[in-house]
C-alpha cells in the first residue's frame, strides 16, 4: 500500500471511531455550526466530543504545522482527509474566520511569536475573530477607508466605524484595517488586531432582507490599542502602514472561500432533488434546471482544476476572482430556480414545513454572495486588468 | 489525477500547437480549400502529415501499431485543430471511428487500422438520421441475408461521407426504431454497391453527405462488436465524439476569444482603445470565465473517459453542452465586438462563428445534452 493509501485507511478508521453519527447529519441551522470563542456553548455532547477529538488530532486546521495547532498534513493528505470527511458527510468541527482568514494572513505575514500565540488559540477555538474591512463610505472602493488610528506613545487611539462585520456582536477579537497615515492612500493602512471588549467598541446588528442579522455595524470611539501585546507580538500583522498588502492577500482567500461555498460542493446539482421534493416539474423549468445542472457540474470541475493548479503554482494569481464571480452568480441562479420549483410553499416565511422559511431566507441571503468580498462587477474589473490585460482597466 | 496536463501531455501540446499553427493555419488550409473549391473539404497531404506526427494513432492500441494514448491526448490535438479551424478528418477517423474499431475483430482492425495509421485512409461515421442528433432512435435497417446483411435506409450529416474509405454505420438488426437493443455497427467499405452519397457543402466549408443505402450487401465480418448488441460500441463512439467535439469547441472558443481580446487592445473609437470601455471589459471577462469553466469540464470528461469511469457518460454530455454554450458565446461576442469588420469575409472571426455552428450540431447540441443530463440525473 502506498503511504497515501495507508493514510486513507488510518483516516477512515479514525473518523469511524471519533466522528459521532449526529455529526454526520446535514447542518440544519446556525446552532449546528460551532464557532468557538469565549462565550461558546456546545449544542450537544456529540458536537463537543467531535470538536475535542479534532483539536487533539490537529484536525480543526489539518494543513497547519503541528507547532501552531495543526496536524501538519501535506496537501495530498489534507485532500484525502477532506474526501473521507465528505464521504461520511462529517460536519466541520469548527467554523472560524480565524481559520479561514486571519490564520492564512499570519502564516504569511506574522512573526513567529504571533503565529505561536494566535494560531494555537484559533486551532483550539478559544478566540472568535471578526473582520473589520468595509466602512459606510468604503465598499467596493475599500482602500478609501477612513477609520483612523492616532499614534499616542505606546498605543493607538482608534476612531471610526466599520460595516458588514460578520458576527461582530459575537466575536472576541477583530482584525481590522485602520488608516495610520492620511497622506498615503495605499501605504497608510495598518492591519490591526484588538479585543472587541476594549472600552469604546460597540456593535449593532443589521437586519437583512432574509430576516437574519449575520452582519453588524461596528463603532470605535477612542479605542486604545496597545502597540505591543508582548515580546514579538505587535498589534499589527506585517509592517505599520503596509496593511493593504495583507488585506489584498486575504481578499484572495476570501474569494476562494466564497466561490467554494457557491458551487464546488456535493450538492451542486438541483434538478433531481427538486423533482423528489415537488413532483412534476414544468417542462420549460426542467430545461432551465438541466442547463443549470450543466453549469453547476462544469463549475465543480473548474473548482477541482483550480485547486489542483493552486497546489503546483499553475493557477493565475487572479483566478480566484474568476472563481468568486462564477461561483456566486451560479449560487444566486440555483436559489432562483429552487424558489421557482418550490412554488407557493417556498414563499412561507415561518412555517414548520419550511423550517422557518428556509427556502425564502436562503434565497434572499444568496443575493449578498455577489456583493460581499468584492462585487461581481469588481471581480470583472480585476479579471479585465490582471488576466486579460485590457487597457485602462 | 490532477486536472491539468502532465509533462508528456504538455510536450505533446507544444508539438501539436506549433505544428498545427504552421501547417494547419487558416490561410493555408481553410481559406485555401474553400476558395479553390476543394471537393473533399480537407487536404490529404496534411492528413498524411498528421500520420507522420503520430496523431492518427493516438487512440489506437500499441498492439495495433498505435500510440495507445487516451482522450486527453486526442483532445490536445483537437483543441489546436479548433483554434486554427483546420479542416481535418481527425475527429471522425482518429477519434470516433477509431473508438469503434478498437473493439472490433482482429480481422477488421487489420483491414482498417494500418490505413488510419499511415494517413492513407479516412473514415466517416453514419449515425444521425434526420435533422438532429437522436442516436436513441435508429431506423436504418440491416436484414440478414445469407451469411451477411442487406443494409437499407438513409443517414444524414455524414461528415466526409463522400471521401471516406469506410463508413461506420449504426443500423437496426432487430426490434423497433426506438429500442435500445437490436442495433448493430457495420464497417461499410466505400466501394460497396448500392450506396448513394448526396454531398453537400456546409456553412463552415466542410463536406457532409446524405447517404442512402439501397440493399447494400455486407459480409458477416463487417460487423463491429456484437450483432444486436451494438449499443455498447455506439455509446463508446458517442462519448468519444462528444468529448472530442467539445475539445475542438474549446479551441474554437479560445481562438475567437483571443482575437477579440487583441482587437479590444488595438481598435480606437472616441479617442480611446475600445478595451478601455467597461461595458466591453465586463463582457470580455465574463466570456473568459465561461471559457475557462468549459476547458475544465472537458479535461474532467477526458480523464473520466480514459479511466473507464461510469461517470464518463454524464460528464461527456455536460462537457458537450457547456462547451456549446461557451463557444457559442465566444463567437457571437467576437463578431459583435469586432463591429463591422467582424461581418466581413476577409476577417477570420466569421469563420469561427461558422465552424462553431457546425460543431454545435455534431454529436448533439446543448439542448440535447442538457436533456440527457436531466434524464441521467433522474428528472
Amino acid at each position: 500500500m502506498s503511504d497515501l493509501e495507508t493514510f486513507r485507511a488510518e483516516t477512515r478508521a479514525w473518523l469511524e471511531a471519533n466522528c459521532p453519527s449526529e455529526m454526520r447529519e446535514p447542518v440544519r441551522d446556525e446552532e449546528d455550526v460551532y464557532w468557538g470563542g469565549r462565550n461558546a456553548v456546545f449544542k450537544s455532547d456529540a458536537q463537543k466530543a467531535w470538536f475535542d477529538a479534532c483539536v487533539a488530532k490537529g484536525y480543526t486546521v489539518p494543513a497547519w504545522p503541528k507547532e501552531y495547532g495543526g496536524a501538519g498534513l501535506a496537501p495530498a493528505e489534507a485532500k484525502v482527509l477532506r474526501e473521507e470527511m465528505t464521504r461520511i458527510n462529517a460536519r466541520s468541527p469548527l467554523s472560524s474566520f480565524g481559520i479561514w482568514m486571519l490564520g492564512p494572513a499570519l502564516l504569511h505575514f506574522g512573526t513567529e511569536q504571533q503565529k505561536l500565540h494566535y494560531l494555537n488559540q484559533i486551532a483550539r477555538g478559544e478566540i472568535r475573530w471578526c473582520q473589520g474591512y468595509s466602512e459606510p463610505g468604503s465598499g467596493s472602493d475599500l482602500v478609501s477607508l477612513q477609520t483612523f488610528g492616532e499614534e499616542q506613545g505606546d498605543h493607538w487611539v482608534v476612531n471610526g466605524s466599520k460595516i458588514w462585520t460578520s458576527y461582530a456582536d459575537k466575536a472576541d477579537w477583530i482584525f481590522c484595517l485602520v488608516r495610520t497615515d492620511k497622506a498615503n492612500k495605499y501605504q497608510g493602512i495598518t492591519f490591526m488586531l484588538f479585543d472587541m471588549a476594549s472600552p469604546g467598541v460597540s456593535t449593532k446588528p443589521i437586519l437583512l432582507i432574509s430576516g437574519s442579522s449575520p452582519f453588524c455595524e461596528t463603532f470605535f470611539d477612542d479605542v486604545k490599542v496597545p502597540k505591543s501585546y508582548g515580546e514579538g507580538i505587535p498589534a499589527q500583522v506585517g509592517e505599520v502602514n503596509r496593511g493593504w498588502d495583507v488585506a489584498k492577500y486575504l481578499l484572495g482567500h476570501e474569494r476562494e472561500m466564497i466561490s467554494g461555498a457557491g458551487g464546488g460542493d456535493r450538492t451542486a446539482t438541483i434538478g433531481a432533488v427538486l423533482k423528489r421534493l415537488v413532483g412534476e416539474i414544468d417542462p420549460v423549468l426542467r430545461a432551465e434546471l438541466a442547463m443549470f445542472d450543466v453549469d453547476a457540474l462544469a463549475y465543480t470541475a473548474m473548482g477541482e482544476k483550480f485547486l489542483d493548479e493552486v497546489k503546483v503554482g499553475k493557477a493565475h494569481p487572479a483566478q480566484p476572482n474568476m472563481m468568486k464571480y462564477a461561483g456566486t452568480e451560479l449560487n444566486k441562479r440555483r436559489h432562483e430556480l429552487m424558489m421557482a420549483a418550490g412554488g407557493s410553499r417556498a414563499l412561507e416565511w415561518d412555517s414548520a414545513e419550511t423550517r422557518g422559511g428556509q427556502p425564502a431566507r436562503n434565497w434572499l441571503r444568496t443575493k449578498g454572495n455577489s456583493i460581499e468580498g468584492g462585487t461581481s462587477e469588481v471581480m470583472l474589473n480585476v479579471i479585465s486588468k490582471r488576466i486579460l490585460d485590457l487597457p485602462g482597466a | 489525477m490532477p486536472l491539468y496536463h502532465d509533462e508528456d501531455q504538455a510536450m505533446l501540446a507544444e508539438t501539436a500547437s506549433q505544428f498545427i499553427a504552421d501547417e494547419g493555419a487558416i490561410a493555408k488550409q481553410l481559406r485555401h480549400l474553400r476558395d479553390t473549391g476543394c471537393k473533399d473539404g480537407f487536404d490529404h497531404a496534411l492528413w498524411k502529415q498528421f500520420a507522420e506526427m503520430g496523431f492518427t494513432g493516438i487512440l489506437v492500441s500499441e498492439e495495433d501499431g498505435g500510440m495507445g494514448m487516451g482522450h486527453v491526448e486526442a483532445g490536445i490535438v483537437l483543441e489546436e485543430i479548433g483554434r486554427n479551424l483546420t479542416p481535418s478528418p481527425f475527429l471522425t477517423s482518429a477519434v470516433v471511428a477509431a473508438s469503434a474499431l478498437g473493439g472490433a475483430s482482429a480481422d477488421l482492425r487489420g483491414r482498417y487500422l494500418p490505413g488510419l495509421l499511415s494517413g492513407d485512409s479516412v473514415f466517416a461515421v453514419a449515425i444521425d438520421e434526420g435533422l438532429k442528433h437522436r442516436p436513441e432512435r435508429i431506423a436504418c435497417k440491416a436484414e440478414r441475408s445469407g451469411n451477411g446483411f442487406r443494409l437499407s435506409g438513409t443517414k444524414d450529416f455524414v461528415i466526409h461521407g463522400a471521401s471516406a474509405d469506410m463508413l461506420v454505420v449504426a443500423a437496426r438488426t432487430a426490434g423497433a426504431d426506438d429500442d435500445r437493443d437490436g442495433v448493430t455497427l457495420f464497417a461499410v467499405p466505400r466501394d460497396a454497391a448500392g450506396m448513394d452519397h448526396n454531398a453537400v457543402r456546409l456553412v463552415d466549408s466542410s463536406m457532409a453527405t446524405h447517404t442512402r443505402f439501397d440493399n447494400v450487401e455486407l459480409d458477416g465480418d463487417a460487423v463491429i462488436g456484437e450483432v444486436d448488441g451494438g449499443r455498447e460500441v455506439l455509446n463508446r463512439m458517442l462519448m468519444a465524439g462528444r468529448v472530442g467535439a467539445a475539445a475542438e469547441g474549446v479551441g474554437v472558443a479560445r481562438g475567437a476569444m483571443d482575437m477579440t481580446i487583441d482587437y479590444l487592445k488595438q481598435r480606437k473609437q472616441f479617442g480611446k482603445l475600445i478595451g478601455e470601455f467597461q461595458a466591453l471589459q465586463h463582457r470580455a471577462s465574463h466570456l473568459y470565465s465561461e471559457v475557462e469553466i468549459a476547458r475544465a469540464v472537458v479535461i474532467k470528461a477526458q480523464q473520466l473517459l480514459d479511466a473507464g469511469s461510469e461517470k464518463a457518460d454524464l460528464m461527456s454530455s455536460v462537457a458537450k453542452a457547456k462547451v456549446a454554450r461557451a463557444a457559442g458565446l465566444s463567437v457571437k461576442e467576437a463578431v459583435q465586438m469586432h463591429g463591422g469588420i467582424g461581418m466581413t469575409d476577409e476577417y477570420d472571426v466569421g469563420l469561427y462563428m461558422k465552424r462553431d455552428r457546425a460543431l454545435q450540431e455534431f454529436m448533439g447540441d446543448a439542448w440535447y445534452h442538457a436533456g440527457r443530463v436531466a434524464e441521467l440525473s433522474g428528472y
